[in-house]
């Protein structure tokens, strides 16, 4: 609570003193228009009055009106986005641990081999091109020269429309698990418990699946909760490339359009988000790793 | 809430080094450091990244110096074209380009001719030519120094004689007609700069604040680490985009403010560190000597911390670089006709389909370049850390 | 970990096989039209964008509608009349036009909608679009009582419109979608929820069932509309595509039949893909640079003129537009009937060098350039890649003269907030596009007690004479006169310098027909049809 406190005071004076206001446009109104407007919206009230109201909506669950998308309010508008982000973003998370657990186990296995090395290579690209070259190269690639998949847009929510922005999406974060999960494999393999259980005769596929992943989880298991961040913050480019009607872009068109109200929505959306995530994250930690307590 | 002592859950891709034995002051130290350098120099990857490095820098700063174009010049004659080795103009074009300059000149354009690198021509019309005429000749990219051989039929028909300006342009140029070579190299400086800059701003706000934090401890440390905490909570791409909106898109802000925003996790590992380095004996000694918590802070506790530290610059750089592609991707990138590798591929994508060397050539240097730093970090890591491999 | 995700790709794929199977039903035609971006609203009063235009002009028809040639044609009016003093209209409203609902439009609604379009409480953003009606700029900003605006329902079907003095560009404005007509009932009793899908009554040929924000907003044909029987579509999607390359990757997949907006430096590449596909249209839209007038160096009429002289039009038209935007000579883009040809500045015919030259003259007199004063420019534009490459093609020109020239740019929030409060600059990037066919449009920007658009802070009391004197004309030909005098006294002293006039970039598939290109560029999904 004290954090997402923290977060609102921040936000909210922040975009305050950044110039220019919701109304200002590039057809500007006359100034008696923009009185009414600004009496419409309250803003003609003293800032740390706003502040108070706006706390105290928030309080109620009440995120105000969204100043640029009028039909919406924005409770409204995070309600029907959400759903997108989170539906991509899970997709992307699941492709992303999966995918690049698997890379990390069999470069590790087969560390310093042509396998280890192939499979860090790709994995490093995928950290290193920004995902707004991956996105069009595939919308390009395969809708367009190929006309096997659509080239954008959520459609009817299948898998055709999302496999691609679910992969542009993914790759950075499975590269990052790809490279984890070799770190601490290696370490793992190496550790003593293991190499006990090798001596004991245990086959190497036992050895590897029970023992070693369970210490090896430990990393990845702290990365969920940043790769979950960056997944949503990522699918601001996500979605403008593939016209995903998700949460990211809010962010972006709200801090440019000066949505006041917008962009504090989505701000403490994503904070609670954060915070909820980071919870789980410790409880997981706890679960796997009972050292924790006492150190 | 998260519980402050459990392990960061820092988005390093590898495992953080997180208790290294530190090493003491003098000899041991200065052993220990020729031993990783050995080990590094060993690691081929590593140095073969050090070397791309170097060579993307010297590219970068070097390269626009022996290109005889600047970065901002526009080739009104060049606009959008492909990539290639051979010299512009080709002859056939320029049959063309002496036929438009003329057109703009109201003269018509007689026989023609160009041997090596120059050219004679005669200039044909119905009323009296302005010797003038010639400047729109020069105007054009391809021919320059035209002068006036012979006059004709009362200035009517007038014989001239140039030469051809060559030009390279082995990247291609941009939409704008700009030399895309000279581009990419601007477009590195910043890149590079930024990259580094910004890294370097993390770098002292999250040593100093983390040495501070974990080195005082009890209620300040708390205090402190909370703070980090609600900084953890803020959507960070909101904060760069509102600190740069807010501050504008000077070169200098933008490197700030990524900076100001990557600390986070160099102060949670530095802090992690000095915690387990306080407990040694030559801290203890130093208090016992009657040294001030600063000068502690300072000769003993940041230099030890020197390790994970730089292992980890290795990976804020790349983050920072593509923090700011990112930037320029939402068109707040540094302010044109500077540009960066993450404004060029922006612009590249866009015009992909018609024009994809303005994607291609600085996305092979960016991509090279995070490349090469990610073999770097992971050598340096093994270096430093010699448990591993 | 992996259980909640499995029951959402399962329901993923059970509502997608529904949607399937529903969306195979019928063989209906329905449009894809990419929008170029996302609608702020679809409320009358509060709309002020052409991606707005383009749905809320899909869904309600207002008294009069552009035809697909972009000529003014009765929409729910049939008819009207003007008295003979050019103040007072009486329109006359179609027996067939109805609401969606199929309750009859009557001129109530029209009453009741201009009302709500002035009421300060409404805050509408373009309620100054119908100030033109008696006493609607009292009532919007001065407290007047709403009931005293110049609108009157003579009977159910008959509209009188009084206006405060001769508009001649009244028919015009009254296509704006600022104008359309709100169903009384439904705004009565849904207040700002009248224009959620389900409960929107319109009265255009389409009828709203679907606005996902960002993603699509659906209508489907409206069975009510009086001209249902010649509307070929049975629905049309907009998608408010604002990556334009992503905009264009779809159309090339075949996904849109109709998208607004491509990058317009890939014209010839475009062309070359799709063919007549492509569409360039020149708009009433002026691409203008400002000068800060105010200050040194920009006060000198020599300094500004040997500037704007200086700007190789025809480099940015053919080479960074590709064609796509024409040059532009003088302060009103050609194409305004009423108007006639507009003035040109004196160096229109000349050439770029000899251009060139006059300008480094007026430099050099003015006190500035080689071996004068140094000229230090700082050209300002709102972030935006063609406006990046105007403004260094510009630079470069200046550079030429020997100028030090920096650029600047701001989101466009900041961008326009700077010049609106007086910030200090050199030089800046503006548009403008008319709301309505007329001259005063553009040279009313420049009046010297123009707060908000006279950026360039310039004052001239002639110019400011001779346009109040154009208010008060009621005769065309007198009044069109009188600007014809200012413009030229705008294009002498060039506070503002015209650079080129805005084309709108359109692909229209050759599935579709219908389309005839227009300078308003409205077009209205009911003359199209698809094969």
């Amino acid at each position: 609570m004290p954090t997402l406190f923290a977060v609102v005071t921040i936000s909210f004076f922040l975009i305050r003193f950044a110039p220019g206001g919701p109304f200002s446009l590039e057809r500007p109104l006359p100034p008696q228009i923009m009185e009414n407007m600004i009496r419409a919206y309250r803003l003609d009230l003293p800032l740390w009055r706003q502040y108070l109201d706006y706390l105290w909506n928030v309080a109620h669950g009440d995120f105000g009106p969204s100043y640029i998308y009028r039909d919406f309010s924005v409770g409204q508008l995070m309600m029907q986005s959400l759903p997108y982000s989170l539906q991509l973003g899970t997709y992307a998370l699941i492709l992303a641990v999966l995918g690049g657990v698997a890379a990390g186990v069999v470069a590790a296995l087969r560390q310093n081999g042509i396998v280890d090395y192939l499979v860090m290579s790709v994995a490093t690209v995928g950290v290193t091109v920004p995902n707004f070259v991956v996105g069009p190269v595939l919308s390009l690639v395969f809708a367009v020269l190929l006309s096997w998949l659509p080239a954008g847009g959520w459609g009817d929510g299948s898998a055709r429309f999302l496999l691609l922005p679910t992969i542009a999406l993914a790759l950075p974060q499975l590269a990052v698990f790809a490279r984890l999960t070799r770190g601490s494999m290696i370490e793992a393999l190496r550790a003593d418990h293991i190499r006990t259980a090798r001596a004991y005769g245990l086959s190497r596929r036992a050895v590897v699946v029970t023992h070693a992943m369970r210490g090896a989880l430990l990393p990845i298991v702290s990365y969920l909760a940043p790769c979950a961040a960056a997944l949503l913050t990522g699918s601001v480019v996500i979605e403008e490339i593939f016209g995903i009607p998700g949460v990211g872009r809010y962010f972006v068109q709200g801090a440019l359009n000066r949505d006041y109200t917008l962009v504090m929505g989505t701000v403490v959306l994503i904070a609670v988000f954060i915070v909820v995530l980071n919870l789980v994250v410790d409880i997981l930690y706890a679960q796997l790793d009972p050292r924790i307590r006492h150190d | 809430m998260t519980d402050f002592t459990s392990p960061a859950p820092a988005p390093d891709p590898g495992p953080l080094p997180g208790d290294l034995p530190a090493p003491a002051e003098g000899e041991r130290g200065r052993s220990l450091f020729r031993l990783a350098l050995r080990r590094l120099v060993r690691n081929r990857a590593a140095m073969a990244g050090l070397f791309v490095l170097l060579l993307v820098t010297l590219f970068s700063f070097a390269g626009p110096h022996l290109v005889g174009h600047r970065y901002d010049q526009i080739f009104t004659s060049y606009v959008a074209v492909p990539p290639s080795l051979e010299p512009r103009p080709s002859d056939e074009h320029l049959q063309d380009v002496i036929e438009t300059a003329a057109r703009r000149g109201r003269v018509t354009v007689g026989d023609f001719t160009v041997s090596g690198g120059s050219f004679t021509a005669t200039l044909n019309s119905e009323k009296t030519i302005d010797p003038r005429a010639t400047r729109y000749i020069d105007r054009t990219d391809e021919f320059e120094g035209t002068t006036v051989t012979a006059t004709e039929e009362d200035g009517r028909r007038l014989r001239i004689a140039g030469t051809v300006a060559r030009e390279y342009f082995p990247f291609g140029t941009d939409s704008s007609g700009r030399d895309l070579l000279v581009r990419v190299m601007i477009g590195g400086q910043i890149s590079l700069l930024v990259g580094v800059l910004a890294s370097l701003v993390s770098l002292v706000i999250g040593v100093t604040y983390g040495a501070i934090s974990g080195y005082l401890g009890g209620r300040v440390d708390d205090v402190m680490m909370r703070f980090v905490e609600i900084l953890y909570s803020l959507p960070f791409v909101f904060m760069v985009i509102m600190l740069v909106v807010f501050f504008g898109r000077s070169f200098v802000l933008i490197f700030l403010v990524i900076g100001a925003t990557e600390w986070l996790d160099m102060a949670r590992i530095v802090r992690g560190q000095t915690l387990s380095l306080k407990r040694r004996e030559f801290v203890e000694a130093a208090v016992a000597m009657g040294l001030s918590d600063w000068q502690i802070i300072r000769r003993h506790i940041i230099p030890n911390t020197i390790g994970p530290v730089v292992v980890f610059v290795t990976i804020v750089v790349p983050k920072v670089m593509l923090l700011e592609s990112f930037l320029s991707f939402l068109g707040l990138g540094v302010q044109a006709p500077l540009t960066s590798w993450g404004a060029l591929i922006s612009d590249g994508t866009t015009t992909m389909q018609a024009a994809p060397w303005m994607l291609i050539f600085p996305s092979l240097f960016f991509v090279a370049t995070l490349f090469s730093l990610n073999f770097l970090g992971d050598g340096l890591r093994d270096a430093l850390d010699p448990r591993d491999r | 970990m992996t259980h909640p995700p499995r029951r959402l790709v399962s329901a993923a794929l059970l509502s997608a096989a529904l949607l399937l199977s529903a969306g195979s039903a019928g063989a209906e035609v329905v449009l894809h039209r990419g929008n170029g971006g996302e609608p702020q609203t679809l409320d009358q009063a509060h709309t002020s964008i052409d991606v707005e235009a383009n749905v809320l002009k899909d869904l309600y028809e207002g008294l009069t509608i552009y035809d697909a040639a972009g000529k003014i044609i009765p929409g729910a009016a049939e008819s009207w009349t003007v008295s003979d003093d050019g103040t007072v209209y009486t329109f006359k409203i179609r027996d067939a036009a109805k609401w969606s609902n199929g309750e009859p439009v009557t001129a109530e609604d029209f009453v009741f909608s201009f009302r709500r379009v002035e009421d300060p409480k409404e805050a509408a953003g373009y309620a100054n679009l119908l100030y033109p009606l008696k006493n609607a700029e009292a009532i919007n900003t001065k407290g007047m009582a709403i009931d005293q605006l110049g609108a009157k329902a003579v009977d159910a079907k008959t509209l009188e419109l009084t206006l405060e003095r001769p508009t001649p560009y009244l028919l015009e404005l009254l296509a704006h979608q600022s104008a359309l007509p709100v169903n009384k009932a439904s705004v009565e009793k849904n207040g700002a929820d009248f224009v959620k899908p389900g409960t929107m009554i319109s009265n255009g040929a389409f009828k709203l069932t679907e606005n996902v924000a960002n993603d699509h907003i659906t209508a489907v044909k409206n069975e009510n509309y009086w001209d249902a029987a010649s509307v070929k579509l049975d629905k049309v999607i907009f998608y408010p595509l604002e990556d334009q390359a992503a905009a264009v990757r779809r159309f090339q997949a075949g996904e849109l039949d109709v998208n607004y907006y491509f990058p317009t430096d890939q014209t010839d590449y475009l062309r070359q893909q799709l063919g007549d596909q492509v569409h360039m249209t020149p708009s009433l839209a002026s691409y203008y640079y400002t000068f800060d007038t105010r200050t040194e160096p920009f006060n000198d009429v020599r300094v500004r003129k040997a500037l704007a002289m200086a700007i190789d039009r025809d480099f940015l038209s053919e080479e960074v537009f590709q064609g796509g935007q024409l040059p532009l000579y003088s302060a009103v883009p050609p194409g305004i009937a009423s108007y006639g040809e507009p003035e040109k500045v004196s160096y229109a015919e000349t050439d770029q060098l000899d251009r060139e030259d006059e300008a480094k003259r007026l430099l050099k007199e003015a006190g500035y350039g080689e071996g004068g004063k140094p000229l230090k420019i700082d050209i300002r534009y709102n972030t935006n890649a063609n406006h990046e490459k105007v403004a260094t093609a510009v630079a470069d020109n200046w550079k030429a003269l020997g100028a030090t020239v920096t650029l600047t740019n701001l989101d466009v929030k900041s961008h326009y907030a700077y010049l609106q409060e007086g910030g200090a600059y050199g030089a800046a990037r503006c548009g403008w596009t008319a709301d309505y066919a007329d001259a005063e449009s553009f040279l009313g920007l420049n009046i010297s007690t123009n707060k908000t658009f006279n950026y360039a802070h310039w004052k001239n009391e002639k110019y400011d004479a001779l346009m109040a004197q154009s208010y008060a004309e009621t005769d065309q030909a007198k009044r069109a006169a009188l600007l014809h005098e200012a413009e030229k006294i705008l294009l002498a002293e060039e506070p503002v310098t015209s650079l080129m006039i805005y084309a709108s970039p359109w692909l229209v598939s050759s599935k579709v027909k219908g389309w005839q290109d227009n300078a308003v560029n409205d077009h209205l999904s009911k003359f199209l049809s698809k094969e």
